[in-house]
């Protein structure tokens, strides 16, 4: 622990024409937190996730994990440092088999990359099985990727992002597009997987359930700003997220 | 200064009908988005058939000037009995494929259309020079020039403003233009894009064996004029820009002149010279200098 | 789910022992044969330097560069500088044909699809008119060149040929079982998924240009060993060598062989050459046209090429089709 803070982005600010996707965002998160960040779509989540991926810039503002700037710096060199992330439409290597996607991922995050060093090595092997295990994912280890159902794809996409043990790892609506019974037992296993790691996690989510359910803190975006950052009880019983997140708020009091 | 006119002259009659014949590649890749290796085939196969055309028009004892006429029928044949084969029984089976993909399979349409023409018009060079002396000689100072040489300058200047007017202000030209720019959003609102495709692709064959007609006379129609056709056009469309038309005329200049130049001036860079503006233009504008295409870079 | 750390062992042992039966075949063949399979080898390893590429997602159509750089350093040295040896000649012209691609390959690693092919084919024609106009360079009638002898023996007039192939087969065999290694290897599994999806490479912490970049020069490599080992069997080298027909069989070659299985860069080549020579005498006019006809029955029915035919794993996946050029995600 080398800083006070796992993730400190402070004045972030960015805008894309006349949109501000920014407002000068503060967002301090501590080592190991679990936090959803949650708004509706162009509120400025997503646009706060690709900053600190790194696949944009912020026109202002700076971005620090574990105390070194992030700031504009390429998305390879972002998880170099220790950020993994998952997509929200799982990013997977069609062609090869669940366990090869796997190995691929353990592979490409090594810094030197061996030209001889057979990929199907013990260590290699070793890690892929473990993350098979922890993520339900063995009885599917020799099936292509376009075999797989929706749900066990996006454990596929997370997995191959924990195989490094990242600092942060971040979940791009993990379960959107996943059918509504899968939902928690896929989230209980990506936390389950989790479980005892130091890893600070980010998820973006728009369940409000899921949320309440895996985070211990809720950041509310709307149009670039934070309208809440607390407990998810407190967060999501708020009436400016009621009106602008969650829906909850259909009559409001000063509408004439 | 006569030299210089002779490279004037000389590069403007050698973008002419590179020009025509790049055009035609140049459209099939924008509006089919298929970078056709056989382009240069069709080219062969329009000079093949000139040299047919004007033997049977000859032995019709119809007047040298008929040549001409055979030298466009020869092509619009070209055109139309060749391209909708190659269309609907080849092509059609790759489309939306990968373009690399595409290219592999016009590289093999290439391989069979060599050994084809070499089967319908045997192995030995074919010649069609008579057409050649049509309009005489251009006195021009002290030099004098080939007036076919002109008369192609002209044709191409007319098919460049035909295919212009032809996509800019006819309807059907909306149509093509509408599936060049999002060909998913111009089929859902009713267009027949497998008919713009069917059509435009027998445009730019007409196109290539066109120039092969038109040029036959100028050279020995043989087996292999195809080779050097093709990799020629692709630098002159890479450097004008895939699919745009003032970019196949500037790149046909471009080139021509480079080439006439070069042959007059310092004949060591005739052929590199062409192929070093083409890497050149790919290093550093991708697009060409007419920008239609995003180069696809990482 | 067992480890494969033996796997590069195997994979030598069995280099090894296709090396020994070729070389025992070899004693036992006609002259003609070994010829061919000569070069065949040659041209496959041009063919396995695509293969590479191909892993990587992209498609070289100018591998003619680096054949011609390859067989024009081998002609060169032996007439310039007088070297005889036939090893000597053969990494000379690797290494001056991966000279030649190095400066472009941080260039050319950022193009993808029909623009890196352009770019390559592109700098093969600049060579090839370079080479066609040059007096120095034997213009377009290129350079002859003699008989080279291997580590101080000039062999026999009845061996020539024979010793050509050999040095052939084991050069060509150890570069292939490196290539093996490779394709199995950490580095080669990241490249085989770049292929396939660069973003996810890129967001796990691995630069994909650097990958292709470095491939693009190993590729040159076996472009220029192939080149200087087909000049060292034919005693001459010409400038046609880096014309684009030339590269667009070196591609014909790679598509038919997938990129799966080196072995069948070999078989393809193979396949290929026996049809050239038996076709120039029976059917000189309609062997391209047969060709060509393959190639597209490979690329609509067989589009992972023929090593898919006997490595197990593969199976048809999401974009079958798109896997004779480069799948995409």
């Amino acid at each position: 622990m080398s800083s006070a803070y796992m993730i400190d982005a402070r004045g972030i600010q960015k805008k894309f024409g006349a949109v501000t996707a920014a407002a000068d965002v503060q967002i301090a998160i501590a080592h190991g937190q679990r936090v959803s960040l949650i708004g509706s779509n162009g509120a400025g989540k997503t646009t706060f996730v690709n900053m600190l991926t790194g696949y944009i810039k912020p026109d202002a503002g700076e971005i620090l994990l574990d105390g070194q700037s992030i700031t504009g710096l390429a998305p390879r060199q972002i998880a170099r440092l220790g950020v993994a992330r998952s997509f929200q439409i799982p990013q997977l290597y069609k062609a090869l088999s669940v366990q090869d996607n796997l190995l691929a991922a353990i592979a490409a995050q090594q810094s030197a990359l061996s030209f001889w060093r057979p990929a199907k090595n013990a260590d290699s092997m070793a890690l892929a099985h473990d993350m098979l295990q922890r993520f339900d994912l063995l009885p599917h280890a020799e099936r292509l990727v376009s075999e797989l159902p929706g749900g066990v794809r996006k454990l596929l996409d997370i997995a191959m992002a924990l195989t490094r043990q990242p600092k942060v790892l971040l979940l791009d609506e993990p379960t959107s597009g996943v059918s509504a019974d899968e939902k928690f037992p896929m989230m209980d296993t990506v936390m389950r997987a989790l479980d005892g790691s130091p890893t600070t996690v980010l998820f973006v989510e728009h369940d409000m359930d899921i949320v309440a359910q895996y985070s211990e803190r809720v950041i509310a975006f709307y149009s670039g700003r934070i309208i809440a950052d607390d407990k998810p009880e407190q967060a999501l019983a708020m009436s400016d997220v009621k009106r602008y997140v969650t829906g909850e708020l259909i009559a409001a009091t000063d509408h004439a | 200064m006569a030299l210089l006119l002779t490279i004037l002259i000389d590069g403007l009659t050698y973008a002419s009908w590179l020009f025509i014949v790049a055009l035609g590649l140049t459209l099939v890749f924008g509006i089919l988005k298929i970078l056709n290796v056989a382009h240069g085939s069709f080219y062969a196969l329009g000079a093949y058939a000139t040299a047919s055309m004007v033997a049977l028009f000859t032995s019709m004892q119809l007047a040298p000037a008929f040549s001409l006429v055979a030298m466009l029928l020869a092509a619009v044949v070209v055109a139309a009995l060749v391209a909708p084969l190659c269309e609907r029984g080849l092509l059609r089976m790759f489309y939306g494929r990968d373009e690399v993909l595409l290219v592999l399979v016009t590289f093999a349409l290439f391989l069979i259309m060599e050994d084809v023409t070499k089967l319908i018009w045997g192995v030995n060079p074919l010649y069609v020079a008579d057409p050649y002396m049509l309009f005489g000689m251009v006195e021009m100072g002290t030099l004098s020039y080939v007036g076919y040489d002109f008369m192609l300058v002209l044709i191409a200047l007319i098919v460049g403003v035909s295919v212009w007017w032809g996509l800019k202000r006819t309807r059907f030209g909306k149509l093509v233009l509408a599936v060049i720019h999002n060909e998913e959003i111009a089929a859902s609102m009713g267009v027949n894009v497998s008919r713009v495709y069917a059509l435009a692709f027998s445009v730019g064959i007409f196109l290539a064996a066109l120039g092969g007609a038109f040029t036959a006379p100028m050279i020995s129609v043989q087996p292999g004029v195809s080779v050097g056709v093709i990799i020629i056009s692709f630098a002159v469309v890479i450097i004008g820009g895939l699919g745009s038309i003032p970019g196949a005329a500037v790149g046909a200049l471009i080139v021509g002149l480079a080439r006439s130049a070069a042959v007059h001036v310092w004949p060591v860079a005739e052929l590199f010279s062409i192929y070093l503006v083409m890497a050149i233009v790919l290093m550093f504008r991708p697009e060409g200098l007419f920008q239609r295409v995003q180069a696809r870079k990482i | 789910m067992t480890a494969r750390e033996s796997a590069p062992m195997r994979t030598l042992l069995f280099g090894l022992l296709c090396i020994g039966v070729l070389l025992l075949a070899g004693a036992a063949m006609p002259r003609w044969l070994t010829f061919l399979l000569t070069m065949a080898l040659a041209n496959g390893v041009v063919a396995l330097g695509i293969m590479l590429l191909m892993r990587s997602g992209v498609v070289s159509f100018g591998q003619g560069l680096v054949f011609a750089s390859g067989g024009y350093a081998a002609a060169l040295g032996f007439r310039w500088l007088g070297w005889t040896d036939g090893l000597l000649l053969t990494l000379a012209g690797g290494l001056l044909a991966a000279l030649i691609a190095a400066p472009f390959a941080w260039l050319i690693a950022r193009y993808r699809g029909i623009f890196f092919a352009m770019l390559t084919l592109a700098l093969s024609m600049v060579l090839y008119g370079l080479l066609i106009k040059s007096t120095a360079f034997g213009g377009s009638d290129g350079l002859n060149m003699g008989r080279v002898s291997y580590l101080g023996v000039r062999p026999a007039d009845a061996w020539v040929g024979y010793t050509n192939y050999a040095v052939t087969v084991v050069i060509v065999g150890m570069i292939s079982v490196l290539m093996r290694v490779y394709f199995d290897s950490v580095r080669g599994l990241v490249v085989l998924s770049a292929r396939d999806n660069e973003i996810r490479v890129e967001y796990l912490g691995s630069s994909v240009q650097s990958l292709i970049a470095t491939n693009f020069i190993i590729a040159a490599f076996c472009g220029g060993v192939g080149g200087a080992l087909a000049v060292i069997a034919l005693g001459h080298v010409e400038p046609d060598y880096s014309y684009w027909t030339r590269s667009g069989d070196f591609v014909f070659v790679a598509i038919l062989a997938g990129h799966h299985s080196v072995l069948a860069a070999f078989v393809a080549s193979v396949a290929l050459e026996l049809v050239r020579s038996f076709s120039s005498a029976y059917f000189p006019n309609s062997w391209q046209l047969a060709m060509g006809l393959f190639l597209l029955a490979v690329i609509r029915f067989l589009p992972n090429g023929i090593g898919s035919l006997w490595v197990a794993r593969i199976r048809s996946s999401a974009a079958p089709a798109d896997a004779a050029a480069r799948g995409s995600a």
